[in-house]
């Protein structure tokens, strides 16, 4: 087995004056559920269509399971539920994905199995003689869904797979993404609802104007970058001074009520803080570091009221690496 | 060669579940409805003034007017519909997205072309066949004549509906299905204008070569209306050919078979185009 599932380097594609994608550059092991993250714009759906070879990009290196983007044989074991899943609306749902597993060049008794366990799987059971025409937004990705699966892919591109669906639906696809992962499906996950890539993702990227800007396993974000509430009487120089004087860590922003928290210590175990009236946040890369806050605290003669650790959550990681501002697209 | 029977499968299933073929059919029969009743009333009715013998010379000349005039509309629908069918078979399903779930299975991106045109092309042939026989039928069941080279205007008649096809596709890989549109009607209109200058310059007593040749330019972009003139002259007989010809449909100025060979390597490039086109382009 190829050692990445995906591997591109410095992928890049340029639409006449528009750089759609400027730099490209990840690496997604086998079995990996691989969150894609990014604002309106940032070049997701390109870069996925640049890995499907729907786009051909400007420059750069790709690889899809061991092959140039769109090769034949990959794409045999590939499969894609689009952002725009639109499909021949005069189908039935069984004609459809007898359509799809045809052009996957399954024989006519596999597909003949496969298609009602697919049906079930999406909860499409009841609807297979149905045309598509009268099948409601969520039904469609669901029927999407099944042909994303229907040759049973070493690797899937899911492209917003939840946009249309309701709660039930949703938890329906987290189901069949775990159930993928399980069976060590690689999985490329395209969507903006941040609670489903955390639910789901072993990994996940950030992009932003067209460019990775940080690769980041989802247990690191479990484990590390502990915000801190440390509530007290009031906020003394000689509090702020015991937590400055921490061994091993040092504090490098500016401790004023309105900063942003700024890079992380060379120590890299107490980040920066912020303080404002009565509280201090703190944030850190180890929990280890509680117990000793809480003493400097006591011995710098404040009155310690609370120390609430937070973890944070994807979202305020998305908006901290990638930032806050609305891309208005 | 799976993919490419499967894309075909898919054109035809489409046409005839979306009553393409059904409505195509069942307007195509009341043509040929009218147009036999159209020519027994005018024989019915004329048979008290002219005396129309079987086998003679005003068989020859009425039953040649009525194959023309009948076939003339055959051309015009065999336009209409090549260029309706597959105008938006490449760029609809562009701007539908369908086609990204289609070219992202293991299947080469040329195969779509040509298994939709082999798709189009099928249901045309056949559908001119049923039209240019209705005719062709019409005027021996009724006046007993029957026009030369009938196969070769078949054939032609499909080199015609070949021509548009490719085009279609070509452009549809490129533009949208309205543009592809108007290129095409308006390419017809120029070749149809042209084609019409070249006949009136052509005419006795005037033979006016500058307006043949800037009559025929337009020809070498969209051939269709001089592989009509060919049919024309095809189908006349010999005798009526000499009197160039008897109707405002037969071809004054006749195109040299030649047009025929290079109308057939126009479809063979404009597919080819197509297909490496279509391959090239981001989805």
């Amino acid at each position: 087995m190829a050692e990445w599932v995906i591997e591109t380097g410095g992928l890049w594609k340029q639409y006449r004056r528009k750089v759609a994608v400027t730099d490209l550059t990840l690496t997604v092991p086998p079995g990996e559920v691989f969150g894609f993250l990014g604002p309106n714009g940032a070049g997701k759906s390109t870069a996925i269509k640049m890995l499907l070879g729907l786009v051909r990009p400007s420059g750069g290196s790709a690889r899809v399971l061991g092959h140039p983007p769109g090769h034949r044989a990959t794409m045999a074991r590939v499969g894609f539920l689009p952002e725009h899943f639109r499909f021949h609306t005069w189908m039935t749902a069984t004609e459809l994905l007898t359509l799809h597993s045809r052009l996957y060049g399954m024989d006519r008794a596999t597909t003949v199995r496969r298609i009602p366990k697919l049906l079930e799987q999406v909860g499409l059971a009841d609807q297979a003689g149905r045309p598509i025409a009268g099948f409601s937004k969520g039904m469609i990705q669901r029927i999407g869904l099944a042909q994303a699966l229907l040759n049973r892919p070493a690797l899937v591109f899911l492209d917003e797979p939840t946009s249309a669906l309701d709660p039930l639906g949703r938890r329906l696809v987290r189901s069949i993404i775990h159930d993928l992962k399980a069976g060590g499906t690689t999985v490329f996950l395209n969507s903006h609802l941040l609670g489903e890539v955390e639910a789901t993702c072993d990994r996940v990227a950030f992009i932003k104007a067209g460019r990775v800007l940080r690769t980041l396993p989802l247990h690191e974000l479990e484990a590390g970058r502990l915000r801190v509430e440390l509530r007290v009487d009031a906020v003394t120089p000689a509090l702020l001074a015991a937590l400055d004087a921490l061994p091993l860590e040092r504090l490098t922003a500016a401790v004023a009520a309105d900063s942003e928290p700024g890079p992380e210590s060379e120590a890299g175990r107490i980040i920066t803080a912020l303080h404002s009236g009565d509280t201090v946040t703190l944030l850190l890369t180890d929990e280890a570091v509680l117990p000793l806050i809480a003493e400097r605290t006591l011995a710098s003669g404040a009155r310690l009221y609370a120390l609430t650790p937070h973890r944070p959550s994807l979202e305020q990681l998305f908006l901290e690496i990638v930032g806050a501002e609305d891309s208005g697209q | 060669m799976r993919n490419v029977a499967t894309i075909t499968w898919l054109t035809f299933h489409e046409a005839w579940r979306r009553w393409v073929v059904v409505i195509a059919l069942l307007l195509g029969a009341l043509f040929v409805a009218l147009f036999a009743l159209g020519v027994e009333f005018i024989l019915n009715e004329s048979r008290p003034r002219i005396n129309i013998g079987a086998g003679g010379q005003l068989v020859l000349f009425a039953g040649s007017f009525l194959v023309l005039a009948g076939l003339y509309v055959v051309h015009f629908l065999t336009i209409m519909l090549s260029i309706m069918a597959a105008i938006d078979a490449i760029s609809g399903e562009i701007t539908s997205h369908t086609i990204q779930t289609i070219v992202t299975k293991p299947i080469v991106r040329s195969q779509v072309v040509l298994g939709k045109w082999l798709g189009y092309a099928a249901m045309l042939i056949v559908y001119i066949g049923l039209l240019t026989g209705g005719v062709l039928g019409t005027v021996h069941v009724i006046l007993g004549f029957d026009p030369p080279n009938a196969w070769a205007a078949f054939a032609l008649f499909t080199l015609e509906a070949l021509v548009l096809l490719s085009l279609s596709l070509l452009l549809g890989t490129r533009v949208s299905t309205l543009a592809n549109g108007i290129g095409l009607f308006m390419l017809y209109g120029l070749a149809f204008i042209g084609s019409w200058v070249e006949q009136i310059a052509s005419l006795p007593g005037l033979n006016a070569q500058s307006a043949i040749r800037l009559g025929q330019i337009p020809s070498l972009f969209m051939p269709v209306e001089t592989l009509w003139r060919r049919v024309a002259y095809l189908l006349e007989p010999a005798s009526l050919r000499q009197f160039g010809g008897n109707s405002p449909f037969s071809a004054i100025s006749v195109p040299d078979p030649s047009i025929v060979t290079y109308a057939a390597c126009y479809v063979v490039v404009t597919l080819g185009l197509a297909m490496w086109s279509f391959n090239r382009r981001d989805l």
